[in-house]
């Protein structure tokens, strides 16, 4: 029998069990390219026709940098509290709730141990996702209990930032994990273990004002938003519009305030390099 | 200027005036009238100022005849000498530092800046500085820590300045690096929020052996009237938005942000800048007293575990 020869006549598939295309098969980029999410994914989610780098979260990080994607999560129970009796337009423990059943992430930051091609390293990394990447009692102690993870073990430690600052449901606490995660990092500085910042779009607020800046390294993603206030704070301040590529990744390269911007597609490979010169 | 809560206390004062006054001319005795409306004076200032509300409080913390650091620096040292600039772009005139002296004791003392009038204001940024303002004073603070002198800092900043030029010079990597020594810093450091503490262009330069708060002033990570505005999407909210900050002197101790409160005068610090600087240099010269008693590391440690934890999760 010829191994083409098709087995059942016609296509028997009745109409109501036929399945529409899913949402959320093809992207669009900002420039209008359309990809496929699959290539996406093969192209670690970069659009391969106009290098738009996707937003992505720390699942698709830690898929890119560990390698066959093993790696050990710390810390990954802590969830918020609500210290403060936080209301607004909703209760903060409401919004908490609802955001973790969107997401299905327990808040603002992953952090992980694994191989990175080989090398041994700690990898904190925030969600966008999760309430603007917003800065919390959660994020400020996941981050601390990172940091004194590579201490313990003495491995790099990268950080992958990408928040809209502190979390103001947490106000005055918010702002002290800008501190304690300051004070971390003096004691990684101190032991001569080495702290990779990467900036990925956007990195604004308190995030900016504490962690992502202080690298032995600040690296970051091509086009990323990067900046202490935000582009609407500062066009109101000064009353004027803001020049073109303001606040971008290589804006901020300019100024010199990063050591250099990474393609995603070769994230791992420079960061592996970069990394065993120092060793 | 007079805030809406000060009016019933300040007719008060104007009618006590006006029975003195009146007493001198006449031989009319109003002593125990005096003594009366002196009793009441005082009971209407207390209630009211036990009372305020968060956002009176703000209020209080902004009020335009509220002593400014260079007034307090003034007021308690003996001697100063201000010293400028950050050695790489320009003199930040929102933030002011130099050494000081108390009687034996020389202190470093760096602090925002606000001005009294519109072109003073102007000068001074309203208290918001740029990135060189950071790093002249975390200059001042290495000067100190090579001289092996304390550093006490005087916060009131609306917040670090949101300018173009500020995002282009770093803003928000001179405030992280800010951090990151201060922690390191082998003096004693003494950070007193004396006005206005909004987020991270309060940080730093308040990270310290002591943060202390005066009374009728207010710490958070936004200022109400931005939290309403985000978080409300109208400027209309600040009074809930500084209720739910939980951003005074009280709130923050009770939430072991902060180590303690210095006590204004009944009325606030600006009724008697005297007495209320006269707190503030009892309250320095007795922790940098104590805080001399440790060694370097044992401070930065004690520092960083004060900071290391704070924060509530489950």
């Amino acid at each position: 029998m010829a191994w083409f020869k098709r087995q059942d006549k016609g296509i028997l598939t009745k109409t109501e069990d036929k399945k529409e295309a899913p949402d959320g098969l093809w992207y669009k980029t900002p420039k209008g390219h359309i990809v496929h999410m699959r290539e996406l994914r093969n192209n670690a989610y970069v659009s391969p026709e106009d290098d738009h780098h996707v937003r992505i979260g720390s699942v698709e990080y830690f898929e890119i940098l560990f390698d066959n994607n093993k790696f050990k999560e710390l810390d990954a129970d802590l969830s918020s509290a609500d210290p403060l009796g936080f209301v607004d337009t909703k209760k903060y423990p409401d919004r908490i709730k609802a955001t973790q059943k969107k997401t299905g992430l327990t808040d603002a930051c992953r952090s992980a141990v694994g191989k990175m091609n080989g090398l041994e390293i700690v990898i904190a990394c925030m969600d966008f996702s999760f309430i603007g990447g917003s800065m919390g009692s959660v994020v400020g102690e996941k981050i601390a209990r990172a940091i004194d993870h590579s201490l313990k073990k003495k491995i790099p430690f990268l950080m992958i930032s990408k928040s809209g600052g502190a979390r103001m449901m947490e106000a005055g606490i918010s702002l002290m994990q800008l501190g304690k995660t300051s004070a971390k990092l003096a004691l990684l500085s101190e032991a001569k273990v080495p702290y990779i910042s990467l900036l990925t779009d956007p990195t604004t607020g308190g995030v900016t004002a504490s962690y992502a800046m202080l690298g032995d390294f600040n690296i970051a993603e091509p086009g990323a938003l990067i900046g202490f206030a935000g582009p609407r704070v500062i066009r109101e301040t000064i009353g004027k519009d803001l020049p073109k590529g303001f606040q971008s990744a290589e804006f901020v390269l300019d100024h010199g305030f990063l050591d250099f911007i990474v393609d995603r597609r070769q994230l791992k490979t420079k960061l592996t390099t970069l990394l065993k010169m120092l060793t | 200027m007079q805030l809406e809560f000060e009016k019933p206390i300040h007719e008060l004062e104007s009618k006590l005036a006006d029975m003195k006054e009146l007493a001198k001319q006449s031989d009319v005795d109003v002593s125990d009238a005096v003594k009366q409306l002196e009793a009441k004076i005082k009971l209407l200032k207390k209630e009211t100022f036990e009372n305020l509300t968060r956002w009176q409080r703000v209020q209080l913390s902004r009020h335009p005849d509220r002593p400014y650091t260079l007034d307090y620096i003034y007021e308690i040292t003996d001697e100063f000498i201000e010293l400028h600039g950050d050695r790489t772009v320009r003199d930040d005139k929102a933030m002011i530092g130099g050494f000081g002296k108390i009687g034996n004791q020389t202190i470093m003392f760096v602090g925002q800046q606000k001005g009294r009038n519109t072109k003073d204001r102007q000068l001074r940024n309203f208290g918001m500085s740029n990135p060189e303002g950071y790093r002249k004073a975390l200059r001042l603070m290495r000067l100190a820590e090579k001289f092996n002198k304390p550093i006490v800092t005087l916060i009131d900043t609306p917040g670090a300045y949101p300018g173009l030029e500020a995002e282009e010079r770093g803003q928000g990597e001179a405030i992280a690096r800010n951090l990151l020594e201060m922690f390191m810093l082998k003096v004693p450091v003494i950070c007193i929020i004396v006005g206005e503490g909004a987020s991270g262009g309060a940080l730093g330069i308040a990270i310290g052996d002591q943060v202390l708060m005066m009374e009728n002033t207010w710490y958070s990570v936004i200022s109400p009237e931005s939290c309403s505005s985000i978080l409300w999407r109208s400027w209309d909210y600040k009074e809930q938005a500084a209720e739910a900050l939980k951003l005074t002197a009280k709130d923050m101790l009770r939430n072991k942000l902060i180590d303690g409160i210095i006590k204004e005068p009944a009325g606030g610090a600006h009724t008697d800048i005297k007495v209320a600087a006269g707190e503030l240099k009892k309250t320095i010269l007795k922790h940098i007293k104590e805080l001399e008693t440790k060694n370097p590391r044992e401070r930065i440690n004690a520092r960083m575990e004060k900071f290391g934890s704070m924060g509530v999760y489950n």
